[in-house]
């Protein structure tokens, strides 16, 4: 879950990283008031979750309070990247000699976290990667050790730089580090770290994501900062049904019937799980099927879950069938998914024969859901028939409607 | 042969009093597997299924060979509990539980590359080779593992636990067996990768091709296709690749908690581009596997 940049600064401040001053704005009135307390030029920056603000146009200096309000308006309604402003923030705007970029991730082939350094701040650092290889210097480090600054010293020594430079730059770098860990971020990212002309060092922008696994962990930092556990962050925010989804699952501990995710379709897919929902997702797309959402349901979820997701789907407008599928289950049971979904459309009151285009779990408890199926003369089979072939007969019965 | 585990492989279950462990001590035990003892602090002198409950898993090693364990404990006590296993000389360890923050999986990987051991998941079903044993969730009950996994030559490899047993399923309905089926785990940092099996498939008499699920997100897939190329490896590969729709979407998080799409990397049209050129065939479809197996086989004879 990625972090609004004046969210990534509060973050960075709690450790005492050196950065401007600033101040979120949520009007225009309260921009100038910023930039007035400011007292000299500022910049306006447009807080949103999204990269490209730069050449949206949703980054512009001002050099007076009142420009800095008259800016305010001018930026604020600029979508960057699909994403509207969530607010404004109003830093002060410095003379700067030269930028650098300090960011840590995890290498997932390496199985360490990565220090990425390179003295060619303020630029996509891929691109430099490509171009300067020499400017960019990717130290791991161990997640036993304790961080010390001897880790960032090497990563920034590594790209040339030396003297006074890397004595003041090393304690900002491994703080960097130290937040990382911390936190349980993916993502810890100052881009520019910058060197002023009167040679102070400042972080001028930056931005972290925290793991998704790790928000209850975190709760009490996240609170504080005014994130609440109903900002998913994903990459656009959740609709109405997605959010209705997040409830059906998160009613009964049983199993999960979790992820759903609304697209534009007709065809309600009650799939499952993890890797069988990618594969099945596809394979009714692959075969001219529009699916009206995507969901993983697995673990053995209760009649009650597979009930309730099933009648969510089938309120979408435009919903008239459903397509339920699985890979090959274990501890999920087969009976009690049937009995869900046919539950599920009898109390939005369609026909399960109808409405159930096509039912393929095949696995545990598979006689005495096929018998429950079978009494209602749902549409069923068994694993002779492929996930790929089940998404297909669902799809010619949505062509043939 | 087979790899990982067979019929003689001692193991414990740690956390094996809670739900799903209790469950999957039992469908461990009527497949075959030899359970040794099990774990849970302050459970000790219990059983479940005719196992003793420790409250270390020392009070284990001490007096028998241990040679694995499956860890299937909150994911806030896991890294203590894969720690207590390593520290106490176990090799093999199969950890089960999910949302577990990456930066305590990438603290177990490093302590058990220190001892020498191998942790296969998080976030897994774990290990069976077919008509020896298996070591966790991986098919479900000993009836149902045993009508989707059959013995024989073929080694599955799955980023899916579900997957893992959907292909062993098709494979076996073709009439090609499985050597040993490893369900690798879903998360974006995992204590062993394909290319990091490759070696030990290789190895293995028993193993002639190999057939892997794989899923966006993650360099897992580049990784094997440079291992490929780099050991002129005599396995004929067949690889499925889900989750075609996620390239589309990039940030959005499906299936586990290691596939997104945050680069041009973690794609599927680039994973399938790289894999193809290491000479991985890619199947369009699960049920393309068996005959792809087979013309290659053919080919290799």
């Amino acid at each position: 879950m990625r972090f609004y940049e004046y969210e990534s600064k509060a973050l960075f401040a709690r450790h005492g990283l050196p950065l401007g001053q600033s101040g979120v704005a949520d009007s225009a009135v309260h921009a100038r008031d910023i930039a007035h307390r400011i007292g000299s030029p500022v910049v306006l920056k447009s807080q949103v979750l999204s990269g490209g603000r730069m050449k949206a146009g949703a980054v512009k200096f001002a050099d007076t309070p009142d420009e800095a309000a008259q800016i305010y308006d001018e930026i604020f309604p600029i979508i960057v990247g699909g994403q509207k402003a969530r607010s404004i923030l109003v830093e002060e705007k410095s003379p700067i000699a030269q930028e650098y970029y300090a960011g840590v991730t995890w290498d997932g082939r390496r199985k360490l976290p990565v220090l990425i350094f390179s003295d060619m701040g303020g630029i996509d650092i891929e691109e430099v990667a490509e171009q300067h290889p020499d400017h960019v210097s990717k130290t791991h480090f161990s997640t036993l050790l304790p961080v010390t600054p001897r880790i960032a010293k090497e990563a920034i020594a590594a790209t040339g730089v030396t003297g006074a430079a890397l004595n003041k730059l090393t304690p900002i770098v491994s703080k960097l580090i130290d937040i990382f860990l911390a936190y349980d971020l993916t993502l810890a990212e100052i881009n520019p770290l910058v060197r002023l002309e009167d040679g102070r060092f400042v972080v001028l922008d930056g931005h972290v994501d925290m793991e998704a696994e790790a928000r209850d962990q975190h709760a009490k930092l996240l609170a504080e900062l005014g994130i609440g556990p109903e900002e998913t962050r994903q990459a656009r925010p959740p609709t109405d049904f997605e959010i209705r989804g997040a409830e059906v699952d998160a009613s009964d501990h049983r199993g999960v019937a979790g992820n759903v995710v609304e697209f534009d379709g007709d065809l309600g897919l009650i799939i499952g799980a993890g890797g069988g929902s990618l594969t099945l997702f596809d394979a009714v797309r692959s075969q001219g099927g529009r699916p009206a959402n995507y969901c993983e349901i697995g673990g053995n979820p209760s009649v009650k879950k597979a009930c309730e997701l099933t009648k969510l789907v089938l309120s979408k407008p435009g919903v008239e069938k459903i397509a339920v599928m699985m890979n090959v289950v274990s501890n999920t049971r087969v009976d009690i998914v049937a009995r869900g979904v046919i539950k599920g459309c009898i109390e939005s009151g369609k026909d399960p024969s109808e409405t159930i285009a096509i039912f393929r779990i095949p696995g545990a408890w598979e006689e005495e859901g096929f018998k429950i199926l079978a009494k209602h003369k749902v549409d069923y089979c068994d694993r002779s028939v492929s996930m790929y072939d089940a998404a297909g007969r669902a799809v010619a019965k949505m062509k043939a409607a | 042969m087979s790899i990982l585990i067979n019929s003689e492989t001692t193991f414990i279950v740690q956390g094996i009093t809670g739900r799903e462990a209790v469950n999957l001590t039992r469908e461990n035990l009527d497949y075959g597997a030899k359970i040794v003892g099990g774990v849970t602090p302050g459970r000790a002198g219990r059983d479940v299924y005719g196992v003793q409950v420790y409250d270390c898993v020392r009070d284990i090693t001490a007096k028998t060979r241990v040679d694995g364990s499956v860890v299937c404990v909150p994911p806030r006590f896991t890294r203590d509990a894969v720690f207590e296993a390593l520290e106490n000389g176990i090799k093999l360890i199969v950890v089960v539980t999910e949302r577990i923050p990456r930066k305590e999986v990438a603290q177990m990987i490093e302590l058990a590359k220190l001892r020498d051991a191998r942790i296969i998941g998080p976030n897994c079903l774990g290990i069976i080779s077919p008509g020896e044993a298996k070591m966790g969730g991986v098919g479900g009950p000993a009836a149902n593992t045993k009508t989707a996994y059959s013995k024989g030559s073929i080694g599955v490899m799955s980023r899916s636990g579900g997957m893992t047993t959907e292909i062993a399923s098709t494979l076996t309905a073709a009439g090609m067996g499985q050597s040993t089926a490893v369900s690798i785990g879903g998360d974006a940092i995992i204590g062993t990768s394909y290319a990091e099996l490759m070696p030990l498939y290789e190895a293995d008499p028993q193993t002639k091709a190999i057939a892997i699920y794989s899923e966006p997100g993650g360099r897992m897939e580049a990784e094997l296709a440079e291992w490929i190329q780099e050991h002129d490896s005599r396995l004929p590969i067949v690889a499925f690749m889900a989750g075609r729709f996620m390239d589309e979407m990039p940030g959005m998080r499906f299936g586990h908690a290691g596939t997104i799409v945050e680069g041009k990397a973690d794609t599927t049209a680039e994973k399938i581009k790289r894999m193809t050129e290491a000479g991985i065939a890619v199947a369009e479809r699960i049920s393309d596997i068996p005959k792809m197996l087979q013309e290659r086989l053919g080919e290799v004879k």
